[in-house]
């Protein structure tokens, strides 16, 4: 290991990081390449708060971590003077099954909560990317939600309570532990998705849901992707309860969609009755590999590849495809992965950087007359210089700019990653 | 200063402006009454344009101003400024896009809260959340309060069914908060907005989901000798992993007025169940026999299932009748809205009962026992000398209750003007000062809904700088953090 540097910095952190871990920064550290001087593993949050707190008095760069599964997400780094891990925060604090709710703190991973709860039959209904190694504050900070979105909303929708360390040092907590509570504002949406530039998450509270008794997965072939995208719609539209919706469709021409059904058997049968009318001559077909896992798949590849998170109205999950079929088809290797909420991961294949910053333009421009966005996940550092990564924020952006300049007058936590060059 | 002020919002707004104190008290206060302040004028503008507009008139000359819908709110969120003015926003009350395919309504802040759902129903679909004064309350002010109503344990809060926000900051701009598709790159400002009690701006467009109408929806009533048996099955009920569209409780207080106020037909006893379940028809049959067991296993002495539409109404409109039913037992009364964990139940109950009986004064409980929303009603007689005084006492020390067993002072109502003081019985003062780091954001000059829902009113650092005190930080009337 390399000998730690004697900036002041170090000297000062030094001094402030008795308990937890303090080390030179290396190149497993790295975020898009860049890779942090100084890397902090406190032991808890009040030595994580000193730590932050010592940071922004001296004006130096932070970027928070969790197990570091998504720290490529959104714009990459200019600098990184210091990393501050959350990974020793790993205690769950309180699990009231008869009340159906946990509190843990930012470092546990989303498979130890799961792990947890099992006993009980109870679980926190998301399922996030590499659910063991994806810590709880990773997860709100980039706000991951995965098949279970369709039928129970999002790490927003889940989130009941936070603590947050702000820059100054300041722990503050808001929400509380009842699922039902409308005193002061709504922080922990606030930190969901704001990537780590507004504090780090040091807690989070959630709402849990009981385990189903049974679960089938249906898969169905379709010749065209209107046709699948038609059956989406109308599962959508009928009285059956999915808690598992998707399309999987890529370059080759495979149009396959997934139908989840939960519950008791009886009603499990019910409900796969009547969502196979609506499939009307589609081919019901065993999946090999567990369909539910193809977004995390997206990633099983080298870092040639770009993969996006795009969003779109339910009912342009067709035209949306065919778009991207048509800009496409000539010059890469293509796979689509997108859910009935509206929510889909493209994943583009080595292709020249030029042509795919000219695709993603064209394809934000093709999905921004109905609300729709593209933001980059996963991108060789060529294209990152020709693609902003997160498109257009619209005209509340100087609001958010504010919001940030409130939380974080002197500008040190993940900078320049967001929205806008939050 | 005034006279021109109001001239210049008649400019805006043309005629439709009130400033007539005999007309102005319709105004002074919303569902909450015991607190009332006649506004300087009411503006009920038509149009965007005009909400902007008159925003930046405030803006301009340093007017504090109240957004207000049906003011059927319960915790004073729209009461007035005293010498500023009321933006009533009945009259922007489109239903400006219905998109089925996608399950999104596009509305105005003045639609009512049930002709959403009404509008949707020929496709099939309806507006989730479901507050008691539905038929009468908007969608603006929903937006504003994060309304909930009984049957958000399953589908959840007005913000779970918020998209996007348009909406008129305190300075004048008009800009869109989240859009009409899932998780906008940015902040969630529409998750910060929605139950920020006005405090914020004000919004003049909504985008909504909608929810597809289940195949069947059953309801069942359950007769308990005691809330605390009603409680148990109520957790045995959770416990066994089945999430009910909706659990309601109510103790014998309320029975007896609700009985009174509508003839719902419910037994007479101590604790009173109303389960709903809803959803695929094989698996809420299925579901319906687990939840009598259970009820049976806790003793129920009588248990019922509506067997028609029109008798499940019946059911519903007694409990939704709730709180304007006290008005027969009672000549006045205040409802709480303190949320507690489920298990605590039977613990806050002995509690509330105890703490009536010192007081001298009846509280009757109604609850969303499913979440935990607890809705004491503490019955008085203004006339009585000092009863008042209790009354406000006594409730809140049941607040403090339920922040002593984990809870929260609120869990739909707002915290407004009615609770404010006891926002720091829940929350530390680093806590409050981070949530007034987004009102600084949003409203530097606290101009929309001022005093409302914090303690104390906090100053804005505009830019780091070079500190100077500020005259009312010297006058001890705000502070800086």
């Amino acid at each position: 290991m390399p000998e730690l540097t004697s900036t002041n910095s170090a000297r000062a952190l030094r001094a402030i990081v008795m308990k937890g871990d303090f080390r030179q920064g290396n190149s497993t550290d790295a975020v898009c390449g860049v890779v942090p001087e100084l890397y902090v593993e406190p032991a808890d949050e009040a030595e994580l708060a000193k730590v932050l707190e010592y940071a922004n008095s001296a004006g130096i760069q932070v970027v928070p971590r969790g197990r570091g599964t998504k720290l490529d997400w959104g714009a990459a780094p200019q600098v990184i003077d210091l990393m501050i891990s959350t990974a020793k925060l790993t205690s769950i604090l309180e699990h009231a099954p008869g009340d159906m709710t946990i509190t843990v703190e930012a470092g546990v991973t989303i498979a130890q909560i799961q792990h947890a709860l099992a006993p009980h039959r109870q679980r926190l209904a998301l399922d996030p990317l590499w659910p063991h190694e994806a810590t709880v504050g990773g997860v709100i900070a980039a706000n991951d939600s995965g098949t279970l979105r369709v039928r129970y909303g999002g790490v927003r929708d889940l989130i009941i309570g936070v603590t947050v360390v702000l820059p100054d040092g300041t722990i503050a907590k808001s929400g509380g532990k009842v699922v039902k509570n409308v005193a002061g504002y709504d922080l922990p949406k606030l930190m969901s998705g704001a990537l780590g530039t507004l504090g780090i998450i040091t807690r989070a509270v959630f709402r849990l849901h009981p385990v189903p008794g049974s679960s089938r997965t249906l898969t169905f072939q379709f010749i065209d992707r209107e046709t699948a995208n038609q059956f989406i719609l109308a599962v959508t539209d009928s009285t059956a309860v999915p808690t598992g919706l998707q399309m999987r469709t890529e370059a080759s021409g495979m149009i396959e969609v997934d139908v989840r059904i939960d519950g008791i058997a009886a009603g499990i049968a019910a409900q796969s009755d009547a969502v196979c009318k609506l499939a009307g001559g589609a081919n019901l077909i065993e999946s090999e590999r567990d369909p539910w896992l193809t977004r995390e798949q997206l990633w099983n590849a080298d870092d040639s590849v770009s993969i996006f998170k795009l969003s779109m109205l339910p009912a342009q999950l067709s035209s949306t495809a065919e778009f991207i079929r048509e800009a496409l088809s000539a010059n890469a290797e293509w796979t689509l992965l997108m859910q009935s909420t509206g929510l889909a991961w493209l994943r583009a294949d080595a292709v020249d950087c030029a042509q795919i910053a000219e695709f993603i333009s064209a394809l934000r421009s093709f999905l921004a007359p109905t609300g729709g966005t593209v933001v980059l996940l996963k991108a060789p550092s060529a294209l990152r210089e020709k693609v902003n990564a997160w498109g257009d924020a619209g005209n509340a952006l100087p609001l958010m700019k504010r919001i940030k300049e409130q939380f974080d007058p002197r500008g040190i936590l993940n900078c320049g990653r967001f929205v806008g060059g939050i | 200063m005034n006279a021109t002020f109001i001239q210049s919002l008649r400019s805006l707004v043309g005629e439709a402006l009130i400033t007539s104190r005999e007309e102005l008290r319709t105004y002074e206060c919303d569902g909450l009454t015991n607190f009332r302040v006649v506004p300087l004028a009411v503006a009920l503008p038509t149009t965007v344009e005009q909400v902007r507009a008159v925003v930046q008139l405030c803006a301009q000359e340093r007017v504090a101003f109240v957004a207000r819908g049906s003011g059927t709110g319960l915790s004073g969120g729209a009461l007035p400024v005293e010498g500023g003015i009321v933006i009533g926003l009945a009259r922007l009350n489109r239903i400006i896009e219905v998109d089925i395919p996608n399950a999104r309504v596009v509305v105005e802040p003045g639609v009512i809260n049930a002709a959403v759902t009404q509008r949707v129903a020929p496709f099939g679909y309806f507006y989730a959340p479901d507050p008691s004064s539905q038929s009468v309350c908007t969608i603006g002010g929903n937006v504003a309060e994060n309304s909930g109503g009984a049957h958000c344990l399953k589908y959840g809060f007005t913000t779970t069914h918020v998209l996007g926000l348009e909406v008129v900051l305190p300075d004048g701009s008009l800009v869109q908060l989240g859009g009409t598709t899932l998780d906008m790159p940015g902040y969630d400002l529409p998750g910060v907005f929605v139950g920020s009690e006005g405090t914020l701006g004000v919004t003049t467009k909504v985008t909504l989901r909608i929810v597809k109408r289940p195949e069947v929806v059953q309801t069942l009533l359950a007769a308990f000798d005691s809330t605390n048996s009603a409680g148990a099955a109520v957790s045995d009920i959770i416990a066994s992993g089945i999430l009910p569209a909706a659990i309601e409780m109510m103790d014998n207080l309320a029975i007896q007025a609700a009985e009174a106020a509508v003839h719902a037909g419910y037994p007479n006893c101590g604790g009173l169940l109303l389960v709903e379940l809803d959803g695929p028809s094989a698996e809420v049959e299925a579901l319906m026999a687990q939840v009598k067991e259970r009820c049976l296993k806790h003793h129920a002495s009588e248990i019922r299932v509506a067997q028609s539409e029109a008798e499940r109404m019946v059911i519903w409109k007694g409990r939704k009748a709730a709180f304007a039913a006290m008005g027969r037992i009672s000549p006045n009364y205040i409802v709480q809205d303190g949320v507690i964990p489920r298990t605590a139940l039977p613990q806050v109950m002995e509690e509330i009962e105890r703490l009536s009986i010192v007081a001298g004064l009846r509280v009757a409980n109604v609850f969303h026992a499913g979440d935990g929303n607890l809705h004491p009603l503490v019955l008085y007689d203004r006339r009585i000398e000092g009863q008042e005084h209790d009354a406000e006492q006594l409730s809140g020390e049941i607040l403090k209750l339920c922040v002593r067993v984990g809870g929260s002072i609120t869990g739909e109502h707002g915290v407004g003007q009615e609770k404010k003081m006891f926002m720091s019985e829940m929350f530390a003062e680093p806590d409050l000062q981070t949530m007034q780091l987004v009102r600084c954001a949003f409203d530097p000059d606290h101009l929309s809904n001022p005093g409302k829902v914090f303690p104390r009113t906090p100053l804005c650092a505009e830019k780091q700088g070079h500190h100077v005190t500020h005259p009312l930080e010297i006058s001890g009337e705000a502070q800086f953090f």
